[in-house]
């Protein structure tokens, strides 16, 4: 059964890919849609064997992929309540993009190509996610990067969608740099790659030295550290996040799939994976923390000025990541698992919705020329709705239960290490930032008035258009006829991922609260997820303040109330605000500067260094040297011979002696000695 | 045959084409089919006979298999061959490329075209020679004498600048040569023969070991080639018409990785420990340098060049570890390359067919009217980047995994050639392939012919199989990695016992 959930995908991919223009749009997307809701059924089937009935898991082994020396890696499908959690999530969502991209997509000329890489795609994330050593997670890792690469650059006659394409790529490249040297030193503690071998063999190098770039340093804290930066390239956290919000030029559905449900938690899912190294790598796991902490907190507030309605989303999958972060570095590694769980359905369900507000709005993506959209398409928004309240933690709502209960860990941890103060601190305050500019979206959509499409007029709702520095994707394919229709509401195959989204958005957490964080852990994750034995986190969060529990809820409503005030009630404040604080609002506008920092400190002079590299190096220094040094040589001694060329005969015949001369007295000298 | 081995019949089969192009006297159209398809089925048959060698070969032997001597010129010289390990990859890789090479050829040369077809028989028999010469002078003659038909190539059918290139080209291998030979000569006053076999097992003394490493190393730095003396391989491709470059990328390039393996290493021990943290230097500049040089490229052969420098850095980086995952990674790397670079310049030939020119400014938004071609440059693109599920990628991953057990600061700056390789080859991939189709003169550009798909098809398939399934490479030179490995650190061992004992 396994072997049909993760090649069955491959299968739709080359079906796809290789025949889509043959056999037609239709076949086509009826091929991978099909094949990726048996998957989804398929899953669900092992996540009730798995995780909720009592089979332990297995691993079986495909074949050898290499073998050399001591290194061994195998082809296996590993099954065990993480990676049952993770095929649920990755094909429940996947099955419901590709259904509803039929809709979204359906004026696109290149589909067949959109549902292969969607196919691919999840593929990549199917061998990820069931990998059983890291060399085959690094093959899903980089599958998954690639697939995204292709489809945020799918529009590729967009420039901007191509730039952002390559950033993803590079930057992810980035994290898989330090993945690589992780791999390598824990081949190099472990002589093994298999995670039972390596997991096996952890506890005994707990503590131990190593020395390893020039230092000696604690060896599972380097090697958990390495792994860490690859997760923080492919979860987009702090440092690594500039590609996300790029990535938004892709397709909506893409954002769905790979920029909030999926791909973007691989790196929550490696941590948890890895979890047996982490645990006994104290410092990494602050570290951890710390990252998560300052991307929750970070994401959040560029969240809150953002104008383009992907933009407000991919910020805020950013901060939730953050979240799961903030979560696995306390030790709770199940409650980032959880919150990955949860925030697949509602965040998904705020893209693919956000995508049906953008497809009702011909390829309109800024917020500022939209408004009061609810009337125009009541079913969307309630679905964005329910999707916001679950975002934004409203009880019993499966934010509700993931978010609040990493608050809480963090606090409870936080009475031993400052760094998980740290996380708690950020998280709160980021909770409330989350709904304000939740809330924001909701009502600069669907509230208040219309706005004209194409141009923002002077009264819009934020500050003018003008003054956004950054290009807004209009998707340019064939919509530029529509002009200025109504809005109108999708067909039925986006409202339906929507509704069933929307039913986990709010259910989910109820319902499975117990299993990933309650009563039923043990039975639930049979050991996939490891702890230490110290680690009591999941019961010393219970036992906090009531304050600090409330806090996230007062925060979530304290957000709400600003964001109603702002803009419904009072409209206008933004803009004044905006006024008040010109520095503030356009540091947040402007996410930081981190894309002028980097471009100032990584991309220029890698340009500048390859220029000189080229034209001083090779082509001055080693050719001036070099050959073209020699040749110019070469050229003044034969100017020197041609005049020694005097064609008189005695001349040669006195050099011919001096010659002679010279090899006799070599050799008499030789034989002296 | 003639009282020659099998082994034999591979190298030679390409002069019995020679001779009988050398028939062909006519230069109209049916002549000149005749000369291209008689060239294509030598080459065929020649890789189809190296298969037959495979096929007899035994993968859990280290010694040389299918061995051949027989004496010529008198005493002294011996006509020795044989293969192992370390040859019968490269053996077969230049035999499987061989074909390729001729049908790129098949439109694009129009001008002389029996020389250019003799050229690169004559090419394909001194290539195979050099990696079945278990002679040092014969590896000596076929090594240098592969000069000469490249040198041809390049100067009579290349590009604008081809003098200039095919100069530096010469210039650049001759000193390397020259030091090798006398290199040569003093191995044979010292062991009294120039058989590899024996010299293999001859000790040399440590002071001489040293001299007689860097003269090798001069040589052998020059065809990998290794920073900084590579400048002459962007010259080199850019000029060379495309054939020449895919068996330039593809197999000369391995001659020098191979001299490494089948000399330096095993021959001088002493001399390679010694050096390895030099090559481990040259190594890692070439990787971060080149791949830099590569980004701000405005052609993509030069592009190509010098993403080809970068990965042969971690070639060096590999064999010089002396451990099983960097020596077969790096022999890995090297045969990958022999595809997907080879792979590459074939796709930069395929547009320059059509358009004459291998400006990237000249080129964009091909994959509006070139979809297959798109996807195959996606491909070998990715296959160069080190994409998991190609070849590329294990080469990387093994030579990187080996070179971090020897000293972790190579393997760190050399795994930052993995951002910089996405980025070059990425940024190559959207200006010539991405964006719209503007340009007028690609108007009416057309997409791969079915010649040229069934040129690449092979190629992609077994990019992907051997990424998915290296193991038949892997076994191939696993024997005699660890052989070599086995003696090295004995000997080292042995002489840090001696050392201790004194």
């Amino acid at each position: 059964m396994i072997y049909a959930i993760v090649f069955l995908p491959l299968v739709g991919f080359l079906i796809a890919g290789a025949f889509g223009r043959w056999i037609g749009v239709r076949a086509s997307e009826f091929v991978t849609t099909g094949f990726l809701m048996i998957c989804a059924v398929l899953s669900w089937i092992v996540f009730f064997d798995v995780a909720l009935g009592h089979d332990h898991g297995y691993a079986p082994i495909i074949g050898n992929w290499m073998t050399v020396g001591a290194l061994k890696v195998d082809w296996a499908l590993r099954v065990d309540t993480l990676t049952a959690v993770m095929l649920v999530v990755v094909n429940t969502v996947s099955s419901l993009v590709h259904l509803y991209s039929i809709g979204y997509m359906h004026e696109d000329p290149h589909r067949p190509r959109f549902f292969a890489y969607l196919s691919l795609f999840t593929f990549a994330m199917l061998m990820l996610v069931t990998a059983d050593n890291l060399v085959q997670m690094f093959f899903g890792w980089e599958g998954v990067g690639l697939a995204s690469y292709l489809l945020i650059g799918f529009w590729y006659q967009k420039p901007s969608a191509n730039a952002a394409a390559i950033k993803a790529f590079v930057v992810n490249r980035v994290g898989d740099f330090g993945f690589a040297l992780g791999i390598f030193l824990v081949f190099q503690l472990t002589t093994s790659l298999r995670f039972e071998e390596v997991f096996a063999a952890v506890p005994g190098l707990a503590g131990k030295p190593i020395h390893v770039f020039g230092m000696d340093v604690d060896a599972l804290t380097i090697a958990a550290f390495l792994l860490f930066i690859g997760a923080m390239g492919k979860s987009a956290q702090f440092f690594l996040h500039t590609w996300l919000p790029d990535a938004m030029e892709g397709p909506t559905p893409v954002s769905a799939l790979i920029h909030a449900a999926t791909m973007v938690t691989a790196g929550v899912f490696m941590v948890a994976r890895l979890s047996p190294i982490f645990e006994y790598a104290p410092a990494a796991l602050a570290f951890v923390t710390i990252i998560g902490a300052v991307t929750a907190f970070f994401a959040a507030t560029v969240g809150l000025v953002q104008n383009d309605i992907k933009r407000v989303i991919a910020y805020s999958t950013c901060s939730q990541l953050g979240y799961m972060f903030v979560a696995e570095g306390v030790g709770a590694y199940s409650l980032g698992i959880f919150h990955l769980f949860t925030h697949a359905f509602f965040k998904a369900l705020l893209f693919l919705g956000a995508g049906s507000v953008i497809h009702a709005m011909h390829h309109e993506q800024d917020m500022r020329n939209m408004g009061g959209l609810r009337k125009d398409i009541p079913f969307t928004f309630a679905m964005m709705t329910i999707g916001t309240l679950a975002l934004t933690g409203f009880p019993y709502t499966a934010g509700y239960f993931s978010k609040d209960a990493i608050i809480e860990a963090a606090f409870a941890a936080g009475e031993h290490h400052t760094t998980a103060m740290i996380g708690f601190v950020s998280t709160v305050v980021a909770a409330g930032l989350t709904s304000y500019y939740s809330w924001r979206l909701v009502f600069m959509t669907f509230f208040g008035q219309r706005h004209g499409h194409g141009v923002a007029d002077s009264h819009s709702d934020d500050v003018p258009a003008t003054a956004d520095v950054h290009a807004h994707g209009h998707d340019d394919h064939g919509h530029d006829d529509h002009g200025h229709h109504a809005p109108h509401e999708s067909p039925l195959s986006m409202l339906i991922p929507l509704a069933v989204l929307a039913v986990g958005a709010l259910g989910a957490g109820y319902v499975f609260e117990p299993d990933f964080a309650g009563h039923a852990y043990n039975e639930f994750w049979k050991g996939a997820i490891f702890t230490g034995e110290h680690n009591e986190i999941l019961h010393e969060m219970h036992a906090i303040p009531a304050w600090a529990g409330y806090a996230p809820t007062a925060m979530m409503v304290l957000g709400f109330l600003i964001s109603l005030y702002v803009y419904v009630l009072k409209p206008g404040t933004a803009q004044a605000l905006a006024r008040t604080f010109p520095r503030l609002y356009q540091f947040l506008l402007n996410k930081w500067y981190f894309d002028e920092l980097y471009d100032f400190l990584f991309v220029r002079p890698a340009f500048a260094l390859g220029r000189l590299f080229w034209k001083g190096g090779d082509g001055a220094i080693i050719d001036g040297l070099g050959p073209d040094g020699v040749a110019a040589r070469v050229a003044d001694g034969a100017r020197l011979a041609v005049r020694l060329e005097t064609g008189y005969l005695y001349h040669y015949a006195f050099a011919m002696l001096i010659g002679v001369a010279a090899v006799a007295t070599y050799f008499i000298a030789g034989g002296l000695r | 045959m003639f009282g020659f081995g099998i082994l034999s019949g591979v190298i030679f089969l390409p002069l019995v084409g020679v001779a009988f192009l050398l028939t062909q006297k006519g230069d109209d159209d049916a002549s000149l089919r005749n000369i291209r398809w008689a060239t294509l089925a030598t080459t065929l048959t020649t890789f189809a006979l190296s298969l037959f060698i495979w096929s007899g070969f035994d993968q859990t032997s280290a010694a040389f298999q299918f061995v051949e001597q027989k004496n010529w010129l008198g005493s002294g010289l011996v006509y020795k061959m044989g293969v192992d390990g370390f040859s019968m990859p490269f053996v077969l890789l230049t035999t499987f490329l061989m074909p390729f090479a001729i049908l790129a050829s098949w439109d694009s040369v129009q001008k002389r075209v029996k020389e250019y077809m003799i050229a690169f028989l004559v090419l394909e028999t001194l290539m195979i020679g050099v990696f079945c010469a278990l002679d040092l002078v014969l590896f000596y003659l076929f090594f240098e004498g592969g000069l000469i038909p490249m040198f041809l190539i390049i100067g009579i059918w290349g590009g604008k600048r081809r003098v200039y290139a095919s100069f530096k080209f010469f210039l650049y291998t001759l000193v390397g040569s020259l030091l090798m030979l006398v290199a040569i000569l003093a191995m044979y006053g010292k062991a009294g023969t120039t058989d590899i076999t024996v010299l293999l097992n001859t000790d040399f003394p440590k002071e001489m070991q040293t001299w007689l490493w860097l003269a090798f190393f001069a040589s052998f730095a020059v065809k990998m080639p290794m920073w900084p003396v590579h400048t002459w391989l962007p010259d080199a491709h850019v000029e060379a018409p495309t054939a020449g470059s895919v068996i330039l990328a593809a197999i000369l390039l391995k001659m020098g990785g191979y001299g490494f393996i089948r000399f330096s290493l095993p021959m001088f021990p002493d001399a390679s420990t010694h050096f390895a943290p030099l090559i481990y230097a040259l190594s890692v500049i070439a990787i971060v340098y080149t791949s830099l040089v590569a980004l701000v490229q405005e052609d993509i052969k030069k592009l190509i060049a010098y993403s080809s420098v970068a990965h042969m850095g971690y070639v060096t980086m590999g064999l010089f570890t002396l451990n099983a995952q960097g020596m077969q990674g790096a022999i890995f790397q090297m045969i990958s390359h022999g595809f997907v670079s080879g792979a590459l310049f074939l796709c930069v030939g395929v547009i320059y067919d059509r358009m004459h020119t291998r400006e990237i400014a000249a080129y964009g938004g091909l994959v509006n009217r070139m979809p297959i071609y798109a996807f195959v440059f996606m491909l070998f693109t990715m296959a160069n980047v080190g994409l998991p599920g190609t070849t590329g990628f294990i080469g990387e991953f093994l030579s990187l995994a080996g070179a971090f057990q020897a000293s972790s600061w190579v393997a760190l700056i050399a795994t930052s050639g993995v951002i910089f390789s996405a980025a070059y080859a990425l940024y190559l991939y959207r200006r010539v392939i991405c964006g719209a189709l503007e340009k007028p003169s690609l108007m009416t550009i057309t997409d791969l012919t079915p010649r040229e798909i069934a040129i690449f098809a092979p190629l992609v398939l077994i990019t992907i199989y051997y990424g998915v399934q290296p193991q038949a490479i892997l076994n191939a030179t696993q024997a005699s990695v660890d052989n070599l490995i086995q003696t090295h650190t004995a000997l080292i061992d042995a002489v840090k016992l001696a050392a201790a004992g004194q």
